[in-house]
């Protein structure tokens, strides 16, 4: 039986009247913890930031009909020279539309399978943007303007105007952030834009499309699918893309090898196309958690320091505690009990602190080109890493007090009476 | 021999094993009767502090065979020895040994807070019982560091006191003090042993102390001289 009453109430005399010591032990745990809430809110804020910026818009898998060369040559398929050395010059890529064959059946085959959150097609093509005698080159890609919201934050980098209005304008245009300036045009405008065969069409702008990505937004603008068929004189069945967003991003390597051997099409997943992006956010975290561990096992080695001090200055009144009564258990529980209030209090404050200063860092202002939605620094509040924090604290003070307290446990009362 | 002995120590044979193996106490047998106030004396080194600290439970390490209350206590786990310590056996000392960072009160409530037997408030009453006891309770409320060593001398007495133990064991609780203050804790262990049929086993060299007793064991050599 162990009476805690008695035994929390020694320690807390202990650390009471030594509050100096007490409060620098605190204070380590504190500064440890703190640290690491900031550490980890800031990082994983700004991983999120990233992934919202690259990964959220990147489509799980994107499957479109690669122009290349086929891979058997005609000269490959002749059997008498099989055994023999074969050399073509000047291979040409192989003669085929850009559009994906058979989209329709694909399409459906896609938005069945239970894995894919969505589907959607898109068509991208090359087009002028005219401005009296000036052409300049550009993109403009036809897209399911609202399931390109709904799947891929397309809203979010619309800066001006509204991506419902172009679902609501037969022959509206989101125009880059780039042209527009360029070209001095506001929403409200009609820009000209002239096919590649050179048809004339004007489209109203209803929006403004910044993605922070200069070399994007200076080319492309953004129809409505059927509009841009209609431009291109393509029928409803034409277009060059397809991007897939997954409920789960691990299927998407499986999916992709799928679709590849089907279909005949290109079929690249996002593991793929951004494989050192991810690297980039594990080592980012791999660093928040060395730092951290670091402070808090400085701050555990303080804390061991001062209670093995206690233990050997408190020797008599461990062994007049023994001898009155209290077992080396009960003496240990009171050493442990310390460190644990140390590390409770520390790392409460810690959390308090950590908490304070990431939300000093979110109201900082952050404003930058490459980021137009972004006006402060990103912070994680994840109430999951406040529990890891106070956690980590608790276990590192924990072992940090068990070693003294062990000592303590030992101590042989008879020795420390006799020796005086 | 038998129960109303309080403590009986039977063979009890001790060693130290360093530096060298010494023969330190030598088939040591005896008993104390309830109510009997012993002292037990000796020259330096005859073992007679080794004897006390093997009764009083606190050194396990030894041959022979030991009985509280007619109950065999020796082999026992060191967690149940501790429990009985609490329960039957109060501690003076010849240092203080009081906790500094405590308040009086508080040092003379510690053992019976650890027992659990009684709610706070009482624990408190009883506590300012054995201060009153002692002439003290003025005292109550200082720190345990603030007193004097008479004084402190007396709050440990009362802390002894504090589970009404069965026997009150002192490794020369006077031989710290003046003749006033030590003239002064000998009437007030006699007042226990006449008053409240308490047990008294005090080791001591100082012949005065020991001859007010009832009863004096003579040790010498690790062996019992004369009891």
């Amino acid at each position: 039986m162990i009476n805690w009453r008695v035994i929390l109430s020694i320690s807390r005399t202990h650390l009471l009247t030594r509050i100096k010591q007490t409060a620098i032990a605190a204070l380590g745990v504190t500064f440890g913890i703190g640290t690491f809430i900031i550490l980890v809110s800031f990082m994983t804020g700004l991983n999120g930031l990233l992934d919202g910026l690259i990964l959220d818009r990147t489509p799980h898998v994107h499957i479109y009909n690669e122009i290349k060369p086929s891979e058997k040559q005609p000269v490959d398929l002749y059997e008498k020279i099989k055994n023999s050395f074969t050399k073509v010059r000047s291979i040409k890529p192989k003669l085929t539309q850009r559009k994906i064959h058979n989209a329709l059946p694909l399409m459906d085959q896609l938005n069945n399978d239970s894995r894919v959150k969505g589907a959607i097609p898109q068509l991208q093509a090359q087009m002028f943007y005219i401005s009296g005698s000036i052409e300049l080159g550009g993109n403009l890609v036809g897209i399911d303007v609202l399931e390109e919201v709904r799947l891929f934050n397309f809203g979010q980098y619309v800066v001006k105007g509204s991506p419902e209005a172009l679902d609501n304008l037969d022959n509206g245009i989101l125009i880059g952030a780039g042209v527009a300036k360029k070209m001095s045009l506001d929403v409200g405008n009609t820009v000209q834009i002239s096919t590649v065969r050179g048809d004339l069409f004007p489209l109203k702008i209803v929006g403004i499309y910044q993605s922070g990505l200069a070399e994007l937004d200076n080319v492309q603008s953004f129809a409505n699918l059927k509009t841009t068929q209609r431009i291109l004189g393509e029928p409803r069945n034409y277009f060059t893309d397809i991007n897939v967003k997954l409920h789960d991003i691990e299927d998407a390597v499986p999916m992709a090898k799928q679709i590849e051997k089907q279909f005949d099409l290109t079929a690249v997943d996002i593991k793929t196309a951004n494989a050192q992006f991810e690297t980039g956010t594990s080592i980012r975290n791999l660093i928040t958690y060395a730092v951290s561990i670091t402070l808090l096992i400085v701050a555990g080695f303080g804390i061991y320091n001062i209670l093995n001090m206690l233990i050997y200055e408190k020797m008599n009144d461990i062994a007049i505690l023994k001898a009155t009564g209290f077992s080396g258990r009960d003496v240990k529980y009171i050493f442990i009990s310390q460190a644990i209030l140390i590390g409770l209090v520390g790392g409460i404050l810690g959390l308090l602190i950590g908490y304070g200063i990431s939300v000093v860092i979110d109201n900082l202002p952050f404003e930058t080109e490459a980021l137009p939605t972004i006006k402060t620094f990103p912070v994680n509040y994840n109430p999951g890493y406040y529990i890891i924090g106070i956690t980590f604290a608790m276990v590192s003070t924990f072992l940090a007090g068990y070693l003294p307290a062990r000592k303590a446990q030992k101590i042989d009362p008879v020795e420390i009476i006799r020796g005086q | 021999m038998g129960i109303e002995n309080i403590l009986e120590a039977r063979e009890i044979n001790k060693y130290f094993r360093e530096p060298v193996l010494f023969h330190v106490l030598k088939d040591i047998s005896f008993g104390i009767k309830n109510g009997e106030f012993v002292s037990i004396m000796g020259k330096s080194g005859c073992g007679k502090s080794t004897l006390l600290y093997i009764l009083s439970t606190m050194d396990t390490d030894y041959e022979g065979e030991l009985f509280l209350n007619g109950k065999k206590i020796t082999g026992k786990h060191h967690e149940d020895l501790a429990k009985i310590r609490n329960q039957n056996i109060g501690f003076v000392f010849q240092f203080h040994y009081l906790l500094s960072e405590f308040t009086v009160l508080e040092n003379v409530m510690l053992p019976a807070k650890k027992l659990g037997l009684k709610s706070l408030q009482e624990i408190e009453h009883d506590a300012m019982e054995k201060l009153k006891l002692l002439h003290i309770d003025d005292q109550a409320k200082k720190l345990a560091s603030r007193i004097s060593g008479g004084q402190k001398q007396r709050v440990a007495i009362a802390r002894a006191l504090i589970n009404d133990p069965a026997i009150i064991m002192g490794d020369e609780p006077t031989g710290n003090l003046d003749s006033h203050n030590s003239e002064n804790v000998m009437d007030i262990f006699k007042a226990l042993a006449q008053e409240r049929n308490l047990s008294l086993l005090i080791v001591t060299h100082d012949t005065d102390f020991a001859e007010k007793t009832d009863r004096i064991i003579e040790m010498g050599d690790g062996r019992i001289l004369s009891s």
